[in-house]
């Protein structure tokens, strides 16, 4: 086994020469005392799915959180350095994160439903972002957005039962409307699948493959066989550093670093 | 890179897999070894033992076959572990077919044993057929060493072995030309060196699979092909 840990340099160097979607350069993250995100440049392009993998507590989920400012929330947390979509600064004082939010959308790890209905529950974002004129409009949204989640013809006659009266793999899907209905650019997934059964799963991953076509998918992973499935790239992180970063078929058959090898394998990283 | 997985398992599953190639590669040198050395001392007993050890050869494959599914399907294994596999997979393909030369070899030996020798062609195929055991043990020895460097100088090495069956090519065609006679035990003893260069390009697949199993890369096919036979005529 070749020893040769790549350095910083080289894991640009990988990395295409596709215009980025995402383009994030000296990206550190600090909670508190703690320095989380270490000097991490990535390049995330678009209509690609991109998979996070690592270590619990390798920053990959709060490198995640970098993309729509959702670290803003958290006072001890402090971002540095540059992240663009598609070259803004999304860290700009001009950027109202309310919108920036509404262009990256985001599911979570356990499906979330408001307590409303499934209508309720997809049309909310388009409300308050004033995407419809009037009543037929957002009906279309609601519709397309659901369509979009492939949960459409599960729930057609019941769009006015509670959200979170659906099954769990339901209720994932319909977080995943309710994301797509404000015609987001970028969709961030945090383990959107660890909580869902393997049919479930296997839906959900059917539908990321699918949402590709409209999107940037970012998703962070603990389970290595999915990346594998659903993501063309892949980035692994280990103690806060971006280790490796590639085509995913590469990562995954003949990866360069060895930190990213001992991980993937299963050994003791 | 670590060496052991959490699950010591799979460690177990892959160390007794690369077990199982071990103990084909030896039984295939053997057969290697034993079915030339038949041929040339015109030992009828001995081509018989070599002939009968190709079963056990043939059950190994399937077993690695078996336990290589399996690893699959239980384990999925990525990257190194993956090449590994595959590897596995492949090598004992590569082995079986040289079992089945030299079982072929020692079938050969039942019918030339007689009839006249042909000059020492006897001989010169059991040097060739040392050769191909040397390279066939290095080969494992590279395997098992996860020896890059190794299995690529067995690989330029297979082109002495082509060069040694070019020389019997023309010296089966001398012996025929001289003596029709001859054209029964050479035609045998043709087929024999042919089947031990083949030998050796099973040899140099598995080579190629060290290389690929311990670098990623398949190595590129830049060795110069050494087998002029096909225009000999003009020789």
């Amino acid at each position: 086994m070749r020893d040769n840990i790549i350095s910083e340099k080289d894991v640009m160097q990988n990395q295409t020469a596709h215009p980025a979607k995402i383009a994030a350069r000296n990206v550190q993250v600090y909670y508190g005392d703690t320095h989380a995100i270490k000097d991490v440049n990535v390049d995330i392009e678009a209509n690609t799915v991109t998979a996070f993998i690592g270590p619990s507590g390798c920053g990959k989920s709060t490198f995640l959180r970098c993309i729509n400012r959702m670290n803003d929330t958290i006072d001890v947390c402090r971002v540095e350095g540059d992240i663009r979509i598609d070259g803004e600064d999304i860290y700009d004082r001009k950027v109202d994160p309310v919108q920036l939010r509404a262009k990256v959308g985001m599911v979570f790890q356990k499906p979330n439903p408001f307590p409303k209905s499934i209508y309720d529950n997809v049309a909310y974002g388009p409300r308050i972002h004033g995407l419809a004129r009037n009543k037929a409009e957002l009906d279309d949204i609601v519709e397309k957005a659901l369509r979009r989640g492939a949960i459409w013809n599960e729930v057609k006659d019941r769009l006015h039962a509670p959200g979170t009266g659906l099954s769990g793999g339901q209720q994932q899907r319909l977080c995943i409307a309710r994301a797509v209905a404000t015609e987001p650019e970028v969709l961030l997934m945090d383990e959107p699948c660890s909580a869902l059964d393997p049919i479930a799963t296997a839906q959900v991953e059917e539908l990321i493959d699918e949402l590709r076509q409209s999107y940037s998918v970012v998703i962070v992973t603990h389970s290595m066989q999915q990346a594998a499935r659903v993501s063309q790239k892949t980035a692994f992180f280990h103690l806060g550093n971006l280790v490796e970063f590639g085509e995913t078929d590469k990562i995954f058959t003949a990866p360069e670093d060895p930190r990213t090898e001992s991980y993937i394998t299963g050994r003791i990283g | 890179m670590q060496d052991q997985h959490i699950a010591s398992a799979f460690d177990r599953d892959l160390e007794s897999i690369q077990a199982q190639i071990m103990k084909m590669g030896g039984l295939v040198e053997d057969a290697i070894r034993l079915g030339a050395q038949s041929l040339d001392t015109r030992d009828e007993e001995l081509a018989e033992k070599v002939r009968a050890g190709d079963r056990a050869i043939d059950g190994l494959e399937e077993l690695i076959n078996d336990q290589a599914a399996r690893l699959i399907a239980l384990r999925a294994p990525a990257a190194i572990d993956l090449r590994l596999v595959l590897s596995v997979i492949k090598i004992s393909a590569n082995l079986e077919r040289i079992g089945d030369y030299a079982k072929n070899m020692a079938k050969r030996t039942g019918v030339l044993s007689q009839m006249p020798p042909v000059n020492d062609s006897a001989g010169s195929i059991r040097r060739m057929a040392r050769t191909v055991e040397a390279m066939l043990k290095d080969a494992l020895d590279a395997y098992i060493q996860r020896d890059a460097d190794l299995a690529l100088d067995i690989i330029a090495r297979d082109e002495d072995l082509d060069q040694m069956y070019n020389a019997l090519f023309r010296e089966f065609l001398t012996f025929m030309m001289e003596d029709p006679r001859n054209i029964t035990a050479c035609m045998h003893l043709h087929f024999i060196a042919k089947n031990v260069e083949r030998m050796g390009d099973h040899v140099t697949s598995i080579a190629e699979q060290v290389v690929y199993l311990v670098t990623g890369v398949a190595p590129a096919d830049a060795r110069p092909k050494a087998d002029e036979t096909s225009v000999a005529s003009k020789a």
